[in-house]
Protein backbone atom coordinates (compact mmCIF):
# COMPACT_ATOMS: atom_id res chain seq x y z
CA UNK A 1 0.00 0.00 0.00
CA UNK A 2 1.23 3.33 -0.92
CA UNK A 3 0.30 6.42 1.05
CA UNK A 4 0.91 9.80 0.22
CA UNK A 5 0.53 13.28 1.73
CA UNK A 6 -0.06 16.06 -0.19
CA UNK A 7 0.76 19.27 1.16
CA UNK A 8 3.63 22.75 0.39
CA UNK A 9 5.23 22.10 3.46
CA UNK A 10 2.97 23.95 6.18
CA UNK A 11 2.74 22.84 10.06
CA UNK A 12 -0.88 20.62 9.20
CA UNK A 13 0.96 18.53 6.18
CA UNK A 14 3.78 17.86 8.83
CA UNK A 15 1.30 16.56 11.49
CA UNK A 16 -0.61 15.06 9.00
CA UNK A 17 2.65 12.92 7.61
CA UNK A 18 3.22 12.56 11.27
CA UNK A 19 0.05 10.88 12.13
CA UNK A 20 0.16 8.79 9.15
CA UNK A 21 3.19 7.04 9.87
CA UNK A 22 1.82 6.54 13.49
CA UNK A 23 -1.25 4.46 11.75
CA UNK A 24 0.98 2.67 9.73
CA UNK A 25 3.14 1.87 12.40
CA UNK A 26 0.52 1.06 14.92
CA UNK A 27 -1.03 -1.30 12.29
CA UNK A 28 2.60 -3.32 11.78
CA UNK A 29 1.56 -2.10 8.31
CA UNK A 30 4.10 -2.67 5.02
CA UNK A 31 2.59 0.59 3.23
CA UNK A 32 4.87 3.51 2.43
CA UNK A 33 4.24 6.98 3.50
CA UNK A 34 5.58 9.70 0.81
CA UNK A 35 5.47 13.21 0.51
CA UNK A 36 4.46 15.46 -2.01
CA UNK A 37 5.64 19.03 -1.91
CA UNK A 38 5.49 19.90 -5.48
CA UNK A 39 2.26 22.04 -6.37
CA UNK A 40 2.58 20.48 -9.82
CA UNK A 41 2.44 16.73 -8.51
CA UNK A 42 -0.41 18.06 -6.09
CA UNK A 43 -2.38 19.48 -8.63
CA UNK A 44 -2.55 16.71 -10.32
CA UNK A 45 -4.92 14.74 -7.43
CA UNK A 46 -7.95 17.36 -8.44
CA UNK A 47 -7.33 18.82 -4.75
CA UNK A 48 -7.41 22.38 -3.50
CA UNK A 49 -7.19 22.05 -0.24
CA UNK A 50 -4.01 20.70 1.79
CA UNK A 51 -3.26 19.15 3.45
CA UNK A 52 -4.85 15.40 1.64
CA UNK A 53 -4.00 11.88 2.37
CA UNK A 54 -3.83 9.73 -0.80
CA UNK A 55 -4.36 6.26 -0.47
CA UNK A 56 -2.94 3.66 -3.76
CA UNK A 57 -3.50 7.13 -5.95
CA UNK A 58 -7.05 7.45 -4.36
CA UNK A 59 -8.00 10.81 -2.70
CA UNK A 60 -9.17 9.42 1.21
CA UNK A 61 -9.31 13.66 2.71
CA UNK A 62 -8.11 17.08 1.46
CA UNK A 63 -8.14 20.10 4.12
CA UNK A 64 -8.06 18.47 6.96
CA UNK A 65 -5.89 16.96 9.58
CA UNK A 66 -7.39 13.30 10.60
CA UNK A 67 -5.75 11.83 13.73
CA UNK A 68 -3.84 8.50 13.30
CA UNK A 69 -7.11 6.39 14.32
CA UNK A 70 -8.91 8.09 11.70
CA UNK A 71 -6.58 6.91 9.09
CA UNK A 72 -6.33 3.80 10.27
CA UNK A 73 -9.79 3.48 9.44
CA UNK A 74 -9.49 5.13 6.01
CA UNK A 75 -6.72 2.53 5.70
CA UNK A 76 -9.50 -0.18 5.84
CA UNK A 77 -8.30 -1.34 9.37
CA UNK B 1 -9.24 28.50 31.13
CA UNK B 2 -12.21 26.36 30.61
CA UNK B 3 -12.03 23.62 28.15
CA UNK B 4 -12.76 24.92 24.73
CA UNK B 5 -14.41 21.79 23.53
CA UNK B 6 -17.17 21.45 26.32
CA UNK B 7 -18.35 25.20 25.38
CA UNK B 8 -20.43 25.66 22.56
CA UNK B 9 -22.48 28.40 21.53
CA UNK B 10 -26.36 28.74 21.39
CA UNK B 11 -26.81 29.67 17.96
CA UNK B 12 -26.32 26.03 16.72
CA UNK B 13 -28.09 24.35 20.22
CA UNK B 14 -31.22 24.25 17.95
CA UNK B 15 -29.91 22.48 15.49
CA UNK B 16 -32.09 19.07 15.37
CA UNK B 17 -30.54 15.70 15.10
CA UNK B 18 -31.81 13.67 11.65
CA UNK B 19 -34.75 11.20 13.34
CA UNK B 20 -33.83 8.05 14.39
CA UNK B 21 -29.82 8.38 15.42
CA UNK B 22 -29.08 7.92 18.92
CA UNK B 23 -25.91 9.81 18.52
CA UNK B 24 -27.26 13.04 16.84
CA UNK B 25 -29.50 12.95 19.59
CA UNK B 26 -26.89 12.87 22.36
CA UNK B 27 -25.08 15.34 20.74
CA UNK B 28 -28.00 17.68 20.13
CA UNK B 29 -28.54 17.19 24.09
CA UNK B 30 -24.96 17.79 24.41
CA UNK B 31 -25.05 20.85 22.35
CA UNK B 32 -28.28 22.30 24.25
CA UNK B 33 -26.03 21.79 27.92
CA UNK B 34 -23.48 23.75 26.46
CA UNK B 35 -25.43 26.60 25.04
CA UNK B 36 -26.85 26.90 28.61
CA UNK B 37 -23.47 26.90 30.25
CA UNK B 38 -22.18 29.15 27.97
CA UNK B 39 -24.96 31.94 28.76
CA UNK B 40 -24.80 31.53 32.68
CA UNK B 41 -21.16 32.26 32.12
CA UNK B 42 -21.47 35.17 29.50
CA UNK B 43 -23.86 36.74 32.46
CA UNK B 44 -21.54 35.52 35.17
CA UNK B 45 -18.63 38.01 33.83
CA UNK B 46 -19.96 41.58 34.38
CA UNK B 47 -20.58 40.94 37.92
CA UNK B 48 -18.26 37.98 38.64
CA UNK B 49 -15.27 41.07 36.98
CA UNK B 50 -16.54 43.92 39.52
CA UNK B 51 -16.97 41.29 42.89
CA UNK B 52 -13.55 40.22 41.70
CA UNK B 53 -12.21 43.32 41.67
CA UNK B 54 -13.24 45.15 44.03
CA UNK B 55 -14.27 42.97 47.20
CA UNK B 56 -12.08 40.16 46.73
CA UNK B 57 -8.90 42.29 45.75
CA UNK B 58 -10.09 45.26 47.32
CA UNK B 59 -9.33 48.01 44.06
CA UNK B 60 -11.35 50.71 43.78
CA UNK B 61 -12.69 51.54 40.34
CA UNK B 62 -11.33 54.90 40.42
CA UNK B 63 -7.30 53.69 40.96
CA UNK B 64 -5.29 53.25 37.91
CA UNK B 65 -4.84 49.86 38.90
CA UNK B 66 -8.47 48.97 39.96
CA UNK B 67 -9.50 50.04 36.21
CA UNK B 68 -6.61 48.03 34.45
CA UNK B 69 -7.78 45.02 36.63
CA UNK B 70 -11.09 45.47 36.10
CA UNK B 71 -10.48 46.16 32.48
CA UNK B 72 -8.80 42.54 31.88
CA UNK B 73 -11.19 40.55 34.15
CA UNK B 74 -13.95 41.90 31.94
CA UNK B 75 -12.70 41.41 28.56
CA UNK B 76 -10.80 38.31 28.66
CA UNK B 77 -13.60 36.52 29.71
CA UNK B 78 -15.87 38.33 27.52
CA UNK B 79 -13.84 37.72 24.41
CA UNK B 80 -12.69 34.42 24.81
CA UNK B 81 -16.47 33.23 25.48
CA UNK B 82 -17.35 34.90 21.96
CA UNK B 83 -14.97 33.51 20.00
CA UNK B 84 -15.76 30.04 21.21
CA UNK B 85 -19.00 30.44 20.48
CA UNK B 86 -18.74 32.65 16.42
CA UNK B 87 -15.65 29.99 16.06
CA UNK B 88 -17.49 26.72 16.59
CA UNK B 89 -20.82 28.42 14.31
CA UNK B 90 -18.57 29.46 11.53
CA UNK B 91 -16.77 25.83 11.58
CA UNK B 92 -20.77 24.30 10.71
CA UNK B 93 -21.03 27.02 7.94
CA UNK B 94 -17.65 26.25 6.30
CA UNK B 95 -18.83 22.30 6.52
CA UNK B 96 -21.23 23.48 3.87
CA UNK B 97 -18.46 25.58 1.60
CA UNK B 98 -15.75 22.77 0.67
CA UNK B 99 -13.27 24.98 -1.72
CA UNK B 100 -14.04 22.50 -4.51
CA UNK B 101 -17.67 23.09 -4.13
CA UNK B 102 -16.82 27.06 -4.08
CA UNK B 103 -15.28 26.89 -7.47
CA UNK B 104 -17.90 24.70 -8.88
CA UNK B 105 -20.01 27.90 -7.82
CA UNK B 106 -17.55 30.28 -9.73
CA UNK B 107 -17.11 28.71 -12.88
CA UNK B 108 -18.62 30.41 -16.02
CA UNK B 109 -19.40 33.61 -13.91
CA UNK B 110 -19.11 36.84 -15.72
CA UNK B 111 -16.97 39.29 -14.16
CA UNK B 112 -18.55 41.24 -11.91
CA UNK B 113 -21.22 38.95 -10.64
CA UNK B 114 -18.07 36.62 -10.31
CA UNK B 115 -16.96 39.41 -8.26
CA UNK B 116 -19.51 39.82 -5.67
CA UNK B 117 -20.02 36.38 -5.64
CA UNK B 118 -16.22 35.31 -5.05
CA UNK B 119 -15.76 37.79 -2.66
CA UNK B 120 -19.08 36.89 -0.67
CA UNK B 121 -17.94 33.09 -0.82
CA UNK B 122 -14.69 34.26 0.18
CA UNK B 123 -16.00 35.00 3.75
CA UNK B 124 -17.60 31.16 4.01
CA UNK B 125 -15.20 29.03 2.38
CA UNK B 126 -12.67 27.21 4.68
CA UNK B 127 -9.64 29.11 3.80
CA UNK B 128 -5.81 28.29 5.20
CA UNK B 129 -3.10 30.63 3.41
CA UNK B 130 -1.02 27.70 3.36
CA UNK B 131 -3.19 26.47 0.65
CA UNK B 132 -3.55 29.72 -1.68
CA UNK B 133 -1.77 28.40 -4.37
CA UNK B 134 -3.34 24.52 -4.77
CA UNK B 135 -6.75 26.98 -4.93
CA UNK B 136 -5.61 29.42 -7.14
CA UNK B 137 -4.69 26.74 -10.19
CA UNK B 138 -7.61 24.90 -8.98
CA UNK B 139 -9.62 28.19 -9.91
CA UNK B 140 -7.44 29.05 -13.28
CA UNK B 141 -8.06 25.20 -14.31
CA UNK B 142 -11.31 25.80 -14.61
CA UNK B 143 -11.36 28.85 -16.46
CA UNK B 144 -12.55 31.21 -13.29
CA UNK B 145 -11.25 35.24 -14.28
CA UNK B 146 -8.44 36.05 -12.85
CA UNK B 147 -9.99 38.83 -11.25
CA UNK B 148 -12.55 37.14 -10.02
CA UNK B 149 -9.80 34.77 -8.27
CA UNK B 150 -8.13 37.35 -6.56
CA UNK B 151 -11.70 39.08 -4.96
CA UNK B 152 -12.19 35.70 -3.66
CA UNK B 153 -8.14 36.09 -2.35
CA UNK B 154 -8.59 39.30 -1.17
CA UNK B 155 -11.66 38.37 0.96
CA UNK B 156 -10.98 34.70 2.55
CA UNK B 157 -8.11 36.12 4.59
CA UNK B 158 -9.29 39.70 5.42
CA UNK B 159 -12.74 38.92 6.19
CA UNK B 160 -12.12 36.21 9.40
CA UNK B 161 -14.01 35.35 12.24
CA UNK B 162 -11.55 35.94 14.71
CA UNK B 163 -11.10 39.33 13.73
CA UNK B 164 -14.79 39.98 13.27
CA UNK B 165 -15.32 38.44 17.06
CA UNK B 166 -12.65 41.32 18.36
CA UNK B 167 -14.66 43.67 16.65
CA UNK B 168 -17.40 42.32 18.02
CA UNK B 169 -16.67 41.88 21.67
CA UNK B 170 -14.66 44.98 22.23
CA UNK B 171 -16.42 47.64 20.16
CA UNK B 172 -19.59 46.98 19.37
CA UNK B 173 -21.61 45.09 16.45
CA UNK B 174 -21.43 48.37 14.21
CA UNK B 175 -17.79 48.32 14.30
CA UNK B 176 -18.11 44.90 13.55
CA UNK B 177 -20.38 45.26 10.61
CA UNK B 178 -18.39 48.53 9.62
CA UNK B 179 -15.71 45.95 8.82
CA UNK B 180 -16.92 43.14 7.42
CA UNK B 181 -19.21 45.18 4.47
CA UNK B 182 -16.16 47.20 3.87
CA UNK B 183 -13.90 44.41 3.79
CA UNK B 184 -16.22 43.04 1.27
CA UNK B 185 -16.43 45.85 -0.91
CA UNK B 186 -12.53 46.25 -0.91
CA UNK B 187 -12.39 42.54 -2.13
CA UNK B 188 -14.92 43.28 -4.56
CA UNK B 189 -13.65 46.39 -6.41
CA UNK B 190 -9.82 45.76 -5.82
CA UNK B 191 -10.65 42.24 -7.43
CA UNK B 192 -12.95 44.00 -10.74
CA UNK B 193 -9.91 46.80 -11.14
CA UNK B 194 -7.65 43.37 -11.44
CA UNK B 195 -9.22 42.24 -13.74
CA UNK B 196 -9.70 45.31 -16.25
CA UNK B 197 -5.85 45.08 -15.99
CA UNK B 198 -5.31 42.07 -17.81
CA UNK B 199 -2.39 41.27 -15.39
CA UNK B 200 -2.69 37.24 -16.67
CA UNK B 201 1.15 37.69 -18.44
CA UNK B 202 2.34 38.35 -15.13
CA UNK B 203 0.83 34.89 -14.03
CA UNK B 204 3.61 32.37 -13.89
CA UNK B 205 3.38 30.50 -17.28
CA UNK B 206 3.41 27.12 -16.29
CA UNK B 207 0.31 27.84 -14.48
CA UNK B 208 -1.54 27.80 -17.93
CA UNK B 209 0.02 24.62 -19.15
CA UNK B 210 -2.96 21.84 -19.08
CA UNK B 211 -2.07 19.68 -15.86
CA UNK B 212 -3.19 15.86 -16.41
CA UNK B 213 -5.36 15.19 -13.61
CA UNK B 214 -4.67 11.42 -12.32
CA UNK B 215 -7.15 11.44 -9.43
CA UNK B 216 -10.30 13.35 -8.82
CA UNK B 217 -11.61 14.38 -5.02
CA UNK B 218 -15.04 14.03 -4.52
CA UNK B 219 -15.59 15.06 -0.29
CA UNK B 220 -17.88 13.43 1.18
CA UNK B 221 -21.50 13.60 2.53
CA UNK B 222 -21.62 15.21 5.94
CA UNK B 223 -24.11 14.53 8.73
CA UNK B 224 -25.34 16.37 11.68
CA UNK B 225 -22.89 14.64 14.08
CA UNK B 226 -19.47 15.69 11.35
CA UNK B 227 -20.56 19.14 10.93
CA UNK B 228 -21.04 19.07 14.98
CA UNK B 229 -17.43 17.70 14.68
CA UNK B 230 -16.28 20.27 11.93
CA UNK B 231 -16.77 22.93 15.10
CA UNK B 232 -15.22 21.46 17.42
CA UNK B 233 -12.59 21.09 15.65
CA UNK B 234 -12.16 24.89 14.65
CA UNK B 235 -12.87 25.60 18.00
CA UNK B 236 -9.87 23.43 18.86
CA UNK B 237 -7.31 24.48 16.29
CA UNK B 238 -8.54 28.50 16.30
CA UNK B 239 -8.91 29.38 19.37
CA UNK B 240 -6.76 26.83 20.90
CA UNK B 241 -3.95 29.12 18.65
CA UNK B 242 -5.13 32.54 19.43
CA UNK B 243 -6.16 32.67 23.02
CA UNK B 244 -2.32 33.38 24.29
CA UNK B 245 -2.38 36.68 21.79
CA UNK B 246 -5.58 37.84 22.68
CA UNK B 247 -4.77 37.26 26.89
CA UNK B 248 -1.58 39.28 26.14
CA UNK B 249 -3.24 42.18 24.24
CA UNK B 250 -6.23 42.51 26.24
CA UNK B 251 -3.07 42.45 29.19
CA UNK B 252 -1.32 45.33 27.57
CA UNK B 253 -4.92 46.79 26.90
CA UNK B 254 -5.58 46.74 30.30
CA UNK B 255 -2.33 48.43 31.37
CA UNK B 256 -2.90 51.45 28.97
CA UNK B 257 -6.69 51.81 29.75
CA UNK B 258 -5.82 52.16 33.30
CA UNK B 259 -2.22 53.59 33.08
CA UNK B 260 -1.94 56.14 29.79
CA UNK B 261 -3.95 59.27 30.22
CA UNK B 262 -6.49 60.34 27.86
CA UNK B 263 -6.29 62.37 24.70
CA UNK B 264 -2.40 60.92 24.92
CA UNK B 265 -3.06 59.27 21.23
CA UNK B 266 -4.91 61.81 20.10
CA UNK B 267 -2.16 63.28 18.24
CA UNK B 268 -0.74 60.11 17.02
CA UNK B 269 -3.50 58.32 16.04
CA UNK B 270 -6.07 61.05 16.14
CA UNK B 271 -8.48 62.54 13.08
CA UNK B 272 -6.43 65.13 12.42
CA UNK B 273 -3.16 63.76 11.87
CA UNK B 274 -4.00 61.95 8.14
CA UNK B 275 -0.64 60.33 7.81
CA UNK B 276 -1.93 58.13 10.79
CA UNK B 277 -3.59 55.78 8.27
CA UNK B 278 -0.89 55.25 5.88
CA UNK B 279 1.26 54.28 8.91
CA UNK B 280 -0.76 52.17 10.23
CA UNK B 281 -0.98 50.32 6.94
CA UNK B 282 2.94 50.35 6.67
CA UNK B 283 2.94 48.93 9.94
CA UNK B 284 0.18 46.66 9.63
CA UNK B 285 1.34 44.76 6.83
CA UNK B 286 4.26 42.37 8.04
CA UNK B 287 2.11 41.19 11.01
CA UNK B 288 0.21 38.39 10.98
CA UNK B 289 -0.58 35.43 13.23
CA UNK B 290 -0.26 38.15 16.48
CA UNK B 291 -3.39 39.98 15.11
CA UNK B 292 -5.63 38.80 17.48
CA UNK B 293 -3.33 40.49 20.27
CA UNK B 294 -3.03 43.83 19.03
CA UNK B 295 -6.83 44.63 18.49
CA UNK B 296 -7.34 44.45 22.34
CA UNK B 297 -4.72 47.08 22.30
CA UNK B 298 -5.85 49.02 19.53
CA UNK B 299 -8.86 49.23 21.33
CA UNK B 300 -7.70 50.65 24.47
CA UNK B 301 -5.60 53.56 21.98
CA UNK B 302 -8.73 53.98 20.82
CA UNK B 303 -10.31 55.11 24.54
CA UNK B 304 -7.47 57.52 24.63
CA UNK B 305 -8.33 59.34 21.40
CA UNK B 306 -7.67 57.37 18.63
CA UNK B 307 -9.37 58.03 15.54
CA UNK B 308 -11.84 54.25 14.04
CA UNK B 309 -10.60 54.89 10.79
CA UNK B 310 -7.04 54.44 11.64
CA UNK B 311 -8.09 51.51 13.75
CA UNK B 312 -10.11 49.71 10.95
CA UNK B 313 -7.00 50.30 8.18
CA UNK B 314 -5.30 48.97 10.80
CA UNK B 315 -7.43 45.60 11.11
CA UNK B 316 -6.81 45.05 7.19
CA UNK B 317 -3.41 46.02 6.72
CA UNK B 318 -2.96 43.13 9.28
CA UNK B 319 -4.72 40.16 8.25
CA UNK B 320 -6.13 41.23 4.91
CA UNK B 321 -2.37 41.89 3.26
CA UNK B 322 -0.10 39.17 5.05
CA UNK B 323 3.40 38.56 4.22
CA UNK B 324 3.48 35.57 4.46
CA UNK B 325 0.84 34.74 2.40
CA UNK B 326 2.18 37.22 -0.92
CA UNK B 327 5.49 34.98 -0.38
CA UNK B 328 3.31 31.69 -0.79
CA UNK B 329 1.69 33.46 -3.91
CA UNK B 330 5.09 34.25 -5.15
CA UNK B 331 5.44 30.55 -6.88
CA UNK B 332 2.03 31.59 -9.07
CA UNK B 333 2.34 35.18 -9.91
CA UNK B 334 5.36 37.56 -10.75
CA UNK B 335 6.72 40.17 -8.54
CA UNK B 336 5.04 43.02 -10.78
CA UNK B 337 1.25 41.19 -9.88
CA UNK B 338 2.36 40.61 -6.41
CA UNK B 339 2.78 44.03 -6.36
CA UNK B 340 -0.05 45.64 -7.99
CA UNK B 341 -2.49 43.52 -5.88
CA UNK B 342 -0.98 44.73 -2.93
CA UNK B 343 -0.84 48.56 -4.26
CA UNK B 344 -4.46 48.24 -5.40
CA UNK B 345 -5.91 46.49 -2.09
CA UNK B 346 -3.36 48.68 0.05
CA UNK B 347 -5.02 52.11 -1.87
CA UNK B 348 -8.52 50.44 -0.99
CA UNK B 349 -7.73 50.11 2.77
CA UNK B 350 -6.21 53.70 3.06
CA UNK B 351 -9.87 55.05 1.59
CA UNK B 352 -11.40 53.42 3.92
CA UNK B 353 -9.92 54.27 6.48
CA UNK B 354 -9.64 58.01 5.66
CA UNK B 355 -13.63 57.91 5.00
CA UNK B 356 -14.71 56.61 8.21
CA UNK B 357 -11.64 59.52 10.02
CA UNK B 358 -13.58 62.08 8.24
CA UNK B 359 -17.53 60.90 8.33
CA UNK B 360 -17.13 59.42 11.81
Amino acid sequence: MKIQVLGTGCAKCKTLTANAEKAVQELGSDATVEKVEDVREIMKFGVMSTPALVVDGKVMTAGKVPTPDQIKKLLGA
Amino acid sequence: MTDANSLVPRETASASARPGSGLGTRIAALLAGSAAIWIALYFTIEPGSRLLTHRLLGLGAETHLGAAVAFFLFEAPKVLLLLVAVVFGVGIVRSFFTPERTRALLAGRRESIGNVLASLLGVVTPFCSCSAVPLFLGFVEVGIPLGVTLSFLISAPMVNEVALVLLLGLFGWKVAALYLSTGLLIAIVAGWVLGRLRLERWVESWVYESMKQSATYQAERLGFTERVGCGATAVREIVGKVWPYVLAGIAVGAFIHGFVPEGLMAGIMGKQAWWSVPLAVVIGVPMYSNAAGIIPVVQALLGKGAALGTVLAFMMSVIGLSLPEMIILRKVLRPQLIATFVGIVAVGILAVGWLFNAVL
